[in-house]
């Protein structure tokens, strides 16, 4: 690895900057905690485990959406600056730092919890849950909520109120649970806006993601999903749920 | 400075603090229950939690075995009635989060699947492969969802707890986002803010990890307990202290040393066999495993690298098909952050600071010494863990106690009298002792170098093996540091976000608790558990069958008393390990 690299790093004071601008600095997360402990102590951003799982650190290096503490500097060519801005299509709060209250009020939309009236019976024994049926949904129980597919996804980007990749690949994570029985009212929820028809399946948030999750998978499914369900009510106006 | 009100704040939004608040809000709906948190709930250090957690589920298992088991790993300074309540609140704990959807792993016919641990003689730890926090932790923030009467303050930092006439009547934070400082007054208030590794230089824990509800409880005349009981987990990655889960070694992993041996075998801790076998060698406890690898250290059986000495963990052998299956964590933070594959290649691990045993002092409920302030989860000691904690043990700690102090604190809502005159006032001069601070320009020091050299300090007085003359020292070091800390250099003049003060308060935290844990060690003259003194190498069960309690004196010392350990059907005994 080289002795030094070259960090820029945009910068936004809201008191002092009309528009964020950049600054150059010596030398990804380990990078940015160098500046902050060694150099100035102002700079802001978000970061906690550093192991790739809490999913605070996420950020924009050289125009690509990355968790900043799983990517190694050695990705990048030592010879030229690395970029580092915060997430794009979010407000900025300050620095790297985003303004992610839209995602938490898109996920509680979808209903991200276990919907089923008989848990009383049960109490006090598990569910089963067959290998296969755990296989069924646990990709899409892998999100960290680190807002990378965010930063990547077009339809994000113009149309602000879409529930987005992480919100519904994990409405999903409840659909493709044997344990669940909510699935019409997360549909409905869904359903309510255009969004995601807008979804042409370019697949950058299936892309960007560090955990492997497929939201854009999650979409063609809840697609197709809702497709039929509107044939079916077309055909059969008698019984489509 | 504006004013909230609630009826039950939780302080904390990790496993423990979600648990409290799903608690409270189903136990009595018409509550206001609210979490205030530094950090977005699921950025909460529990999701770092890897292996399992601990329950009783199958036919081969007992409670009783649980109970043993959890005593003896404890050095037996765990109280005992703590440890009876856990063992059986645990099972339905565990199968209450499985209908909230946690992902456990399965066993072919559907049902839970459950692997051994170590200091465990039955297998009796679930786990959602090695994911296990992350899986339980995004399960209970997804379902507080639900739970309309939940408010939460995300991103706000919590300064001072408001006390008075003995009484918690709500706390002071900071809105990060903007700097404003605020109140929120409450009835009851839970503290469920986790550990502090961070006081330490090489640790699984993450940034947040500042023992910030311990400080805060302390500082209002809680006592903290059993302190000086620091565990190293035995198997962190060299250059950044990464957890490689002791799941790894439950599922066949074998500890070995320069020359390839397996040195457990001459720790007491059993002889080597091909398969994992329960209690025995690498399925040993943490503290004796750590203490092992210090001890073939100064054998010189060591490797040595870049970041000092370590052992080899060797999982090839468990074939990538099951690594893949329940391991994939641990092959993947070998990949990104070792340069290596575990199915190919050994791994470098040595002992990293994982836990402390110790923190504020709660009863049976988790309620402390503090009328309407409780505690649970690793900030608090309701004395579950005693002088060492067994792996899979702290996250079903968790949602027990969690649950435990959610119901006691609704509980206590009720009978609430109003909050006494002078907390108005109190909130007042924090706020005016927040901006004296965030106004000060004539600092000279450097927030990092303070937490490193305190770090450092703590770690050569304070480590696995300690003496009275290094334990003084670092008292010594750390007096002269928190001299130096009242002169921070803070660069960063902004309101918005401010990270550099929110650290500047945290390393505060910290330094009180460094000197706290060091006063705690001091005064423990016997070896037991995870505090190991080589000028006193013995239990000693005649003066020290007891849990420390360190209150802050009026001069802003530790002063230290004992509390004796409650004892209801384990008398003292050693403890064995090894197959017998």
């Amino acid at each position: 690895m080289a002795e030094t690299l070259r960090l820029e790093v945009s910068r936004y004071r809201p008191e002092e900057d009309s528009e964020p601008t950049l600054q150059s600095y010596d030398v990804l997360l380990d990078a940015l905690n160098h500046v902050k402990n060694e150099i100035d102590g102002s700079l802001t951003f978000r970061w906690s485990c550093r192991m790739g799982v809490c999913g605070s650190c996420g950020m924009m290096a050289n125009g690509e959406p990355k968790l900043t503490c799983a990517v190694p500097l050695t990705d990048y060519d030592p010879a030229q600056p690395i970029r580092i801005e915060p997430l794009q299509f979010f407000p900025v709060v300050r620095d790297l730092v985003i303004d992610m209250s839209s995602f938490l009020e898109k996920l509680s939309n979808v209903k991200p919890w276990i919907i089923r009236d008989d848990v009383e019976a049960t109490e006090a024994v598990e569910f089963k849950q067959t290998p296969a049926e755990l296989d069924a949904y646990k990709q899409f129980s892998m999100c960290i909520n680190c807002m990378l597919c965010y930063s990547a996804c077009p339809v994000i980007g113009l149309e602000p109120e879409f529930s987005g990749p992480a919100a519904i690949a994990l409405a999903q994570r409840y659909n493709l649970d044997s344990r669940d029985k909510g699935k019409e009212e997360r549909m409905d929820v869904l359903d309510a806006h255009e969004g995601l028809w807008g979804c042409t399946y370019f697949g950058e948030c299936t892309k960007v993601c560090p955990k492997n999750v497929d939201p854009a998978g999650a979409i063609q499914l809840y697609k197709m999903a809702s497709a039929t369900d509107y044939l079916k009510s077309l055909l059969l106006p008698w019984g489509s749920k | 400075m504006a004013t909230y009100s609630c009826d039950l704040l939780i302080v904390g939004g990790g496993g423990a603090g979600l648990r409290a608040s799903i608690a409270a809000a189903e136990a009595r709906p018409d509550l206001d229950v609210a979490v205030v948190s530094k950090v977005y709930p699921m950025r909460s250090h529990t999701v770092a939690a890897e292996g399992g957690a601990a329950a009783v589920i199958k036919d081969t298992d007992s409670l009783e075995a649980h109970a043993y088991d959890t005593v003896s790993g404890a050095d037996w300074l765990c109280d005992q009635d703590v440890v009876e309540a856990f063992v059986n609140e645990a099972p339905r704990e565990m199968v209450q989060l499985e209908h909230w959807g946690c992902p456990w792993s399965r066993e072919p016919d559907g049902s839970v699947a459950v692997r051994p641990f170590g200091g465990m003689k039955v297998s009796r730890t679930w786990f959602a492969a090695d994911k296990t926090g992350f899986h339980m932790l995004h399960s209970l923030f997804q379902t507080s969802l639900k739970y309309k009467s939940v408010k939460r303050y995300d991103e706000w930092f919590v300064t001072r707890l408001l006390v008075d006439d003995g009484r918690c009547a709500g706390v002071v934070a900071v809105e990060i986002a903007t700097g404003e400082i605020h109140s929120i007054m409450a009835k009851a208030v839970i503290l469920c803010t986790g550990g502090c590794g961070k006081i330490f230089p090489f640790t699984t824990n993450a940034n947040i990890k500042n023992g910030d509800g311990m400080a805060l409880a302390y500082r209002a005349g809680a006592p903290l307990k059993d302190m000086e009981f620091v565990q190293y987990h035995p198997t962190g990655l060299p250059a950044t202290g990464i957890l490689i889960t002791e799941a790894t070694r439950a599922e066949g992993g074998w500890l070995v040393n320069k020359d390839g041996y397996r040195y457990l075998q001459d720790y007491a801790l059993g002889t080597p066999e091909p398969k994992p076998v329960h209690r025995t060698m690498e399925l040993g406890p943490r503290d004796r495993l750590s203490q092992a690898f210090i001890k073939e250290q100064e054998r010189g059986r060591t490797l040595e690298g870049p970041y000092g000495h370590y052992v080899n963990l060797d999982i090839r052998h468990i074939g990538e098909a099951v690594i893949d299956k329940k391991l994939p964590f641990v092959r993947e933070l070998c990949l990104k952050y070792a340069n290596l594959d575990p199915v190919h290649e050994v791994i470098p691990v040595r002992p990293v600071v994982h836990y402390i045993m110790g923190g504020v002092h709660t009863d049976i409920h988790g309620a402390t010494p503090i009328a309407g302030l409780y505690a649970a989860g690793e900030v608090a000691c309701v004395s579950l863990n005693g002088a060492n904690r067994l792996g899979s043990n702290s996250l079903t700690e968790c949602l027990v106690f969690g649950a435990r102090a959610g119901l006691a604190a609704a509980e206590f809502v009720d009978g609430a009298a109003p909050a006494g005159a002078a907390i108005e006032a109190q909130a007042r001069d924090e706020e005016q002792r927040l901006r004296a601070l965030m106004a000060k320009t004539d600092g000279t020091e450097r927030i990092a170098d303070l937490r490193s050299e305190m770090q450092s300090t703590m770690e050569e007085s304070a480590g696995i093996y300690r003496a009275g003359d290094t334990l003084a020292a670092g008292g010594e070091t750390l007096g002269r540091l928190r001299q130096h800390a009242r002169h921070l250099k803070l660069e960063d003049r902004s309101s918005t976000f401010n990270t550099e003060f929110i650290s500047a308060l945290e390393l505060d935290y910290m330094l009180e608790l460094a000197e706290v844990i060091l006063r705690s060690a001091v005064e423990r003259t016997e070896s037991r558990g995870a505090h190991q003194r080589i000028d006193f190498p013995a239990r000693d069960d005649d003066k020290f069958l007891a849990h420390s309690l360190a209150y802050r004196a009026d001069d802003g010392s530790a002063r230290i008393e004992y509390l004796p350990v409650t004892i209801t059907q384990w008398p003292p005994g050693a403890r064995v390990y090894g197959k017998q």
